[in-house]
C-alpha cells in the first residue's frame, strides 16, 4: 500500500472519527434508515423479489452486447442520439461537446452518480456553461462544494445548521433554521434555473431495450422538470443499467425505494422514449443518451461480474459498520460504502484504492442485504487477493503468513512455539494492562494495544492440557 | 476443533466445550494434526499460504465423525471458505466432505444433538454478542438464544444492535486500528447499557476484542465463551 494514499486514506478517516457531529449523525441516519426499511425487509416476498432482481440482472448482463443494440436502435428510432463512450474522457467530451454546439449558458442536473464518476460538472464549467445540481441533497453539496457523501442520500451527513448557513450565504440574509422554509428557498431559486436553462442532464436508472425507454426514479419531481423544460435532454447512464422489456423492471421498481429509503413506491417513476414529438405538449427537442462503459465491459464476464447487477439502492452502505464510523468521504472515491469498495478499485484500478478492499471487517452485512444479491463480502476478500497478487504482497506479511502456515503444518513446531511464546504473551498482557496506551509497541501489537488490553494468556496450551488431562 | 487462538490463548474455553460434549454423552478426540484452519492469511489475500495450511487441517480432521468448533468464524471458514480454496483441486471432494460434517457449537448441541434442557444453572443477567460469521455464514442466531435460556437462574438480556460487527475481522483489528476501535466502542457501549453482568460469545476473537476494550476502559465485567457458561453452571 503506498504510504501516500495509505496517509491519505488515515487522515479522512481521522477526520471522520475525530468529528462527534458527524459521528452522531452517522449513527442516527443508519438506525433511521434501517428502522424505516426493516418493514419491507420483513415482508414475506422479499426474498423473492430480490431472487428476481438478480435473476434478472444476470440474464440481462449475459447478453449485454445484444441488449445495447437493440436499446440504442430503439432510442434512435424513436428520435433520439445514441453515444458510446468507452471511457470518462470521451463521455465528458462529447457532452461537453454538445453543449458547446448549442451555445448552451446553462444545465440543470438531476441527481446522477454516474456524471460524477466522469467528472462531468467540472468539464462543463470549464466550457464556460453554468450547471446547477437540481436535486436537494445534491444542491447543497454543489453549494458546499463536497462531493455526494452517499449514493442516494448525497447530504445526509449535514446537519440543519450548515445548511442554513450555506443558503443564508447564499441568499444573502439569515433564513432561520426551519427546513421547510430552507427546502422552499432551493425551490425558489431551483425554478428560476429550471425555466432559464438550454440543457437538461440526467442519469438514468434503467434503459429498456425493447423500448429504448430511459426510466427515472426521483422522488422530488426535479427530474421531470429537468427532462421536459429545456430544450436539449441529455441522459448520462453507466452501460450496464439495462433491461430486456419493462415487466423486467418489476421486481426492481418494487425493491428500490423500499431497499433506499423504507417507501413502498417513489413519487415518480418516468419513462423517457424519445424526444417531444410533434402533437405532444412539453419535452425536450432532442434527446442524447450517453452510454458509460468507463471499466465495465472489463468486469463483464470476469470474477467480479455480479457486481454490474447493481440497482444503487444504497443498502450496503445503509447497514455497514465502517460506513457507520467513516461515512462516505473518507473512502476517497465517487462511490463509498461495500459497493464502493468493490466497484472503484474495478472501475479506477485497485493501485488507486488500495485501502479499499481492506477497510472491511467482511462481517458480511452488505452481502446480506444486497438487493442484487451480489456477494459484496467475498468479492472484497477476493480484492484482497488480487492486491496481494498484482499490486502488492507487503514482505512482512508475506513472510509472516508464510512462517505461520510453515508451524502450522507441523503440529509439533507450532506445539513448541507455543512453549516458548505463552510465558511471553503471559508478560505483555501483564505489562500491557499495567500501561495501557501509555507505552506504544511497535506494529501489529501496538495497532492493538494502543486501544485495547491483550488476553490474559494461560500456562499450558490447550493440546498441552489435553496431553494431561483430555485423552481418555 | 480447537482452533489456533483457542489453543494459544483461550484453552479454558475448549476444556469447557470438552467437558459440555461429554456431560451430554458424546466421545470427544482432539486430533493433535489440527492448528489453524488458514483463515488469517484467506482473508489477508495470501491465498497461497491460507490452502497450505488449510490441506495441514483438512488431513488432521479426515478421521472425525464430526466437526465441532469452538469459533462461528472457524466454522463458516471450513464451511464457505475450504470449498472455494480447494476448487478445482484434488481435495475438492474431501473439503466438501468436511464442510457437511463442520458444526459451530451451540449449533452442534441444539440442531445435532436436538439438546432441549440443560442440567445448568447460574444465577444473574446475561447478553449475547452474536458473531457475524456464525450469524451470516452459518445462520446460528436463534440456538445460541436457546441455550441460553435453557441455564436455570440466568436471566437474558438482548442486545442492542446484536447484528453489528464488534469490529474485529482478523487483521482488519490491525490493519485498521482506527475503525476498529471505534466500532469495538459501541458495542462496549451497547453491552454496558444493559446492565448485564455477563457477556456471552461464540467466538473467543470477538470475545478478545470485546474483553480487550473493555478492560482498557475500566470495565471487569465478565465475558465468556457460551461453552465456559454452560461448563460452570453444569450440576453433576
Amino acid at each position: 500500500m503506498s504510504v501516500e494514499t495509505r496517509r491519505a486514506f488515515d487522515e479522512r478517516v481521522e477526520r471522520a472519527l475525530g468529528d462527534p457531529a458527524l459521528q452522531r449523525v452517522l449513527a442516527e441516519g443508519q438506525d433511521y434508515v434501517q428502522e424505516l426499511t426493516a418493514p419491507a425487509r420483513a415482508e414475506p416476498d422479499w426474498p423473492a423479489a430480490l431472487d428476481e432482481i438478480a435473476r434478472v440482472r444476470l440474464a440481462t448482463l449475459a447478453h449485454l452486447d445484444r441488449y445495447v443494440d437493440e436499446f440504442a436502435t430503439n432510442v434512435e428510432r424513436a428520435g433520439g442520439h445514441v453515444f458510446f463512450a468507452a471511457d470518462a474522457g470521451e463521455a465528458r467530451r462529447h457532452v461537453a461537446g454538445l453543449a458547446r454546439e448549442r451555445g448552451v449558458k446553462l444545465v440543470v442536473k438531476s441527481k446522477s452518480m454516474v456524471t460524477e464518476e466522469i467528472g462531468l460538472n467540472p468539464a462543463l464549467e470549464a466550457e464556460g456553461v453554468e450547471v446547477v445540481e437540481t436535486d436537494l441533497g445534491e444542491f447543497i453539496v454543489q453549494m458546499a462544494h463536497e462531493r455526494p457523501f452517499h449514493i442516494l442520500k448525497p447530504a445526509i451527513h449535514m446537519p440543519l445548521e450548515r445548511v442554513r448557513k450555506l443558503f443564508s450565504a447564499d441568499a444573502g440574509r439569515d433564513l432561520g433554521d426551519d427546513a421547510h422554509a430552507l427546502t422552499g428557498y432551493a425551490r425558489g431559486v431551483l425554478r428560476e434555473k429550471f425555466f432559464a436553462a438550454d440543457m437538461g442532464i440526467t442519469g438514468g436508472n434503467f434503459g429498456v431495450a425493447a423500448t429504448g425507454s430511459v426510466v427515472l426514479v426521483t422522488n422530488e419531481g426535479n427530474g421531470r422538470m429537468t427532462t421536459t423544460l429545456p430544450r436539449t435532454h441529455v441522459v448520462v447512464m453507466g452501460v450496464e443499467r439495462l433491461v430486456p422489456t419493462f415487466p423486467d423492471l418489476e421486481a426492481i421498481l418494487k425493491v428500490l425505494p423500499r431497499a433506499g429509503v423504507g417507501l413502498r413506491a417513489t413519487a415518480y417513476v418516468t419513462a423517457i422514449t424519445g424526444p417531444r414529438r410533434s402533437g405532444e405538449a412539453d419535452g425536450p427537442e432532442e434527446l442524447h443518451v450517453v452510454l458509460v462503459d468507463n471499466g465495465r465491459s472489463r468486469i463483464l464476464g470476469g470474477k467480479y461480474h455480479e457486481v454490474l447487477s447493481c440497482i444503487r439502492c444504497g443498502a450496503c452502505l445503509d447497514i455497514c459498520p465502517v460506513f457507520r464510523k467513516i461515512g462516505g468521504h473518507a473512502y476517497g472515491a465517487v462511490y463509498s460504502g461495500p459497493i464502493g469498495a468493490v466497484l472503484s478499485p474495478l472501475l479506477d484500478g485497485l493501485e488507486c484504492h488500495p485501502e479499499l478492499p481492506f477497510a472491511s471487517s467482511l462481517c458480511g452485512a452488505c452481502s446480506e442485504v444486497c438487493s442484487a444479491r451480489i456477494p459484496l463480502a467475498a468479492m472484497l476478500r477476493e480484492l484482497r487477493e488480487d492486491y496481494v497478487a498484482e499490486v502488492e504482497a507487503a514482505p512482512a506479511w508475506r513472510l509472516g503468513f508464510q512462517a505461520y502456515d510453515a508451524a502450522a503444518r507441523r503440529p509439533w513446531v507450532w506445539a513448541a512455539g507455543e512453549a516458548l511464546a505463552l510465558p511471553f504473551a503471559r508478560l505483555a498482557s501483564a505489562f500491557v494492562a499495567a500501561a495501557g496506551s501509555r507505552l506504544p509497541a511497535p506494529g501489529v501489537l501496538g495497532a492493538w494495544t494502543r486501544s485495547r488490553d491483550l488476553p490474559g494468556a494461560e500456562r499450558s496450551s490447550f493440546r498441552a492440557l489435553w496431553r494431561r488431562w483430555g485423552r481418555r | 476443533m480447537i482452533t489456533c487462538l483457542g489453543d494459544a490463548l483461550y484453552p479454558r474455553v475448549g476444556v469447557a466445550a470438552v467437558q459440555v460434549l461429554r456431560d451430554l454423552g458424546v466421545a470427544v478426540d482432539f486430533p493433535a494434526g489440527q492448528t489453524c484452519c488458514g483463515q488469517p492469511a484467506y482473508n489477508s489475500g495470501f491465498r497461497d499460504s491460507a490452502c497450505s495450511t488449510a490441506r495441514a487441517f483438512l488431513r488432521a480432521f479426515a478421521g472425525s465423525e464430526n466437526v465441532v468448533s469452538i469459533s462461528g468464524s472457524c466454522a463458516a471458514m471450513v464451511r464457505d471458505g475450504f470449498p472455494d480454496l480447494f476448487a478445482g483441486e484434488a481435495e475438492e471432494a474431501d473439503a466438501k466432505a468436511l464442510a457437511a460434517r463442520t458444526y459451530e457449537f451451540s449449533e452442534f448441541l441444539v440442531d445435532v444433538l436436538g439438546v432441549e434442557e440443560l442440567p445448568v444453572a447460574r444465577r444473574g443477567t446475561a447478553t449475547l454478542h452474536h458473531s457475524c460469521h456464525a450469524r451470516r455464514l452459518l445462520g446460528v442466531v436463534e440456538q445460541p438464544e436457546r441455550l441460553l435460556g435453557m441455564i436455570a437462574g440466568l436471566e437474558y438480556v438482548p442486545l442492542p444492535g446484536a447484528e453489528q460487527c464488534c469490529g474485529f475481522g482478523g487483521t482488519f483489528a490491525v490493519k485498521m486500528p482506527h475503525i476498529s476501535t471505534a466500532m469495538v466502542d459501541e458495542k462496549v457501549d451497547h453491552i454496558l447499557a444493559t446492565g448485564a453482568e455477563l457477556v456471552v460469545g461464540l467466538d473467543a476473537s470477538c470475545l478478545m476484542n470485546i474483553e480487550g476494550r473493555l478492560r482498557r476502559r475500566g470495565s471487569r465485567l465478565e465475558v465468556r465463551h457460551l461453552a465456559e457458561v454452560l461448563a460452570a453452571g453444569w450440576r453433576r
